[in-house]
């Protein structure tokens, strides 16, 4: 009986490789490894089905979806001011970028220009979650390698910006932050000193993990070389972001198609030359850096004037006059409600996410909600190329390859 | 050479004819034109390889569903970045729901493989010559394809959710 069963399930395996191309080497003795859906070393959900001979990977068939919660369906059903919610549940490691990315593209579509203060505050927020994005990313590696210690201390700086968040809009992870128009507050008083303080105190902390990773032999011979891929390889993946500058091309969103007043300020774009895991240490690094000169000139130089745009029929209005005006109990109602139809067009507006070109291309047939919303999500376009990238490597190798793409299972499957 | 919507749509019309290439527009700042299926694999093809052209980096593609439409019912959205010369480029097809056959980019770019399964897995669309065209998203056992607009989102049974109540 327990012959049988055993001969059984060989079939069904080789039935699986079969299905998808996997070639069967009788002489070399392969092994079929599960990596995933839940490996604690895969920080997300992805399932590779892995074709090792001995250490190394001869094949891998990457599936996805395992937390597919149909965000382009459920936006074709809601009025524009919900769908923010949603964006936050892509990159949830920087949601507030998604967040407003999402607000610049119905602002787009609706024709709002938006007052400078707004889009400074906005800048700050968007690098402060840059920030955490990285940190998250470059220290998770450093844990994936063997240094638990670095991921703790900088933990702790994330925690830093989630209780400026939570100042700003009163949450931390799933921000929903800002509104269609501007922000839904003014920055507090509290919220400028926690700024300031971060500003003041980060950069020692920051300094201090590069000092312990940088030029670390243990982590460079971990990470030097793994996981490479070509600049061309990488444009024909299509990767935006850190992955492809580490390979070399210069292309980031601020600075190519500026938004929000990015074009007010000095930054650098580093660039790798290799692509590997290590030169994509280096490019996040770096940008933390550039990230923190943009915020110190949004704050010091964040102009007077109004936090949002003034489009009543979109922003919803102070809560106080909502019981005392009559204008601002309609339009509060009509905004609540999901009355207000937003006019006919088509626009595409993408910000530089935490891992690259994020991108919402937005069709509106003049109704309550949009026609169709699709989302440009970077994860989910790179991380096809982590086949190709791993093939020929160690499984060790292929854990710090997916750890320093920086793979966000909610962007990926969205 | 400066990209601009003349220039380009010049250069694509004198190149693949006005029969081919209809309806350009500029909805939001994005060169928005038509074409038929068998020109888009030339097309896509012409704008990576062209010299002055350069537009190189397939940046998103998506399906759109316009239901009562005949003919323009389904729509395959394109859209191409020049990364040289920091130019957009948007191409649609369109085709009836009962013939969504495609030809697949995944000679042309590595990344129109999974954008290509997500659209079928959405949609319905077939890529031919794609080489694993399967769903990417939904489960395997999934009978139809969920983002065409004769499937509702919410549960069309239930009783305790009034349409009325919710502006719907």
């Amino acid at each position: 009986m327990a012959t049988e069963n055993k001969t059984a399930e060989l079939t069904e395996l080789e039935q699986f490789r079969k299905e998808h191309g996997l070639a069967i080497h009788e002489e070399r003795q392969l092994t079929t490894l599960n990596l995933g859906p839940t490996h604690p070393a895969t920080h997300g959900i992805f399932q590779n089905i892995l074709q090792m001979d001995g250490e190394i990977i001869v094949d891998a068939v990457p599936t996805i979806g395992y937390i597919h919660r149909a965000f382009e369906k459920i936006a074709e059903r809601r009025p524009f001011y919900q769908i923010t919610p949603l964006t936050d549940r892509m990159n949830y490691c920087s949601a507030p970028i998604n967040n407003m990315g999402y607000h610049m593209t119905v602002e787009k579509l609706l024709g709002i220009t938006v007052p400078k203060r707004a889009q400074y505050i906005r800048v700050i927020m968007m690098e402060l979650a840059r920030i955490s994005d990285h940190l998250i990313c470059n220290s998770i590696l450093g844990v994936d390698s063997g240094a638990f210690t670095g991921f703790l201390y900088v933990m702790q700086e994330r925690e830093h910006i989630y209780d400026i968040y939570e100042e700003v809009c009163g949450a931390r992870l799933t921000t929903n932050m800002g509104r269609i128009g501007g922000m839904e507050r003014d920055l507090s008083p509290k919220a400028l000193h926690m700024i300031d303080e971060f500003l003041k105190r980060f950069p020692k902390v920051w300094a201090e993990f590069e000092k312990m990773m940088t030029r670390n032999r243990i982590f460079m011979d971990r990470t030097t070389g793994v996981g490479a891929i070509s600049a061309e390889r990488a444009l024909s993946y299509g990767f935006t972001g850190p992955n492809l500058r580490a390979a070399g091309v210069d292309y980031d969103v601020r600075v190519m198609n500026p938004y929000s007043s990015y074009e007010d300020f000095e930054f650098e774009i580093p660039v790798g030359s290799k692509g590997d895991t290590y030169d994509r240490f280096l490019v996040r690094n770096e940008e933390v850096w550039q990230s923190l000169k943009i915020i110190e000139q949004a704050y010091k130089n964040l102009p007077e004037g109004s936090y949002h745009a003034d489009a009543p029929h979109y922003y919803l209005p102070p809560k106080q006059a909502v019981y005392t005006s009559m204008e601002a109990l309609i339009y509060h109602f009509k905004i609540v409600m999901g009355e207000t139809d937003a006019p006919v067009g088509e626009v595409y507006h993408s910000v530089e996410g935490g891992n690259g070109e994020l991108g919402f291309y937005l069709i509106s047939d003049g109704g309550r909600t949009p026609y169709r919303l699709h989302f440009r999500r970077p994860c989910f376009i790179y991380y096809q190329a982590y086949t190709e990238m791993i093939k020929g490597g160690q499984l060790a190798d292929a854990i710090l390859t997916l750890s320093s793409l920086n793979v966000i299972a909610g962007e990926l499957d969205a | 050479m400066e990209l601009t919507h003349e220039n380009v749509l010049g250069k694509i019309i004198s190149t693949f004819g006005e029969e081919n290439i209809w309806d350009a527009f500029n909805p939001d700042g994005i060169l928005t034109i038509t074409t038929n299926r068998e020109t888009i694999h030339d097309l896509i093809k012409y704008l990576r390889d062209d010299k002055e052209l350069q537009i190189s980096f397939l940046t998103t593609m998506c399906g759109i569903h316009f239901p009562g439409q005949g003919d323009k019912e389904l729509c395959l959205m394109y859209q191409l970045h020049s990364l040289r010369h920091n130019y957009r480029i948007r191409i649609k097809v369109f085709m009836p729901a009962s013939d969504p056959v495609m030809p697949t980019m995944t000679d042309l770019y590595a990344t129109a493989n999974w954008m290509e399964r997500e659209a079928f897995d959405f949609y319905g669309f077939k890529f031919t010559g794609h080489p694993n065209l399967t769903r990417i998203l939904n489960i395997e056992e999934m009978e139809y394809h969920p983002m065409l607009k004769q499937y509702p989102l919410e549960d069309q049974t239930r009783e305790d959710k009034i349409n009325t109540y919710f502006g719907r």
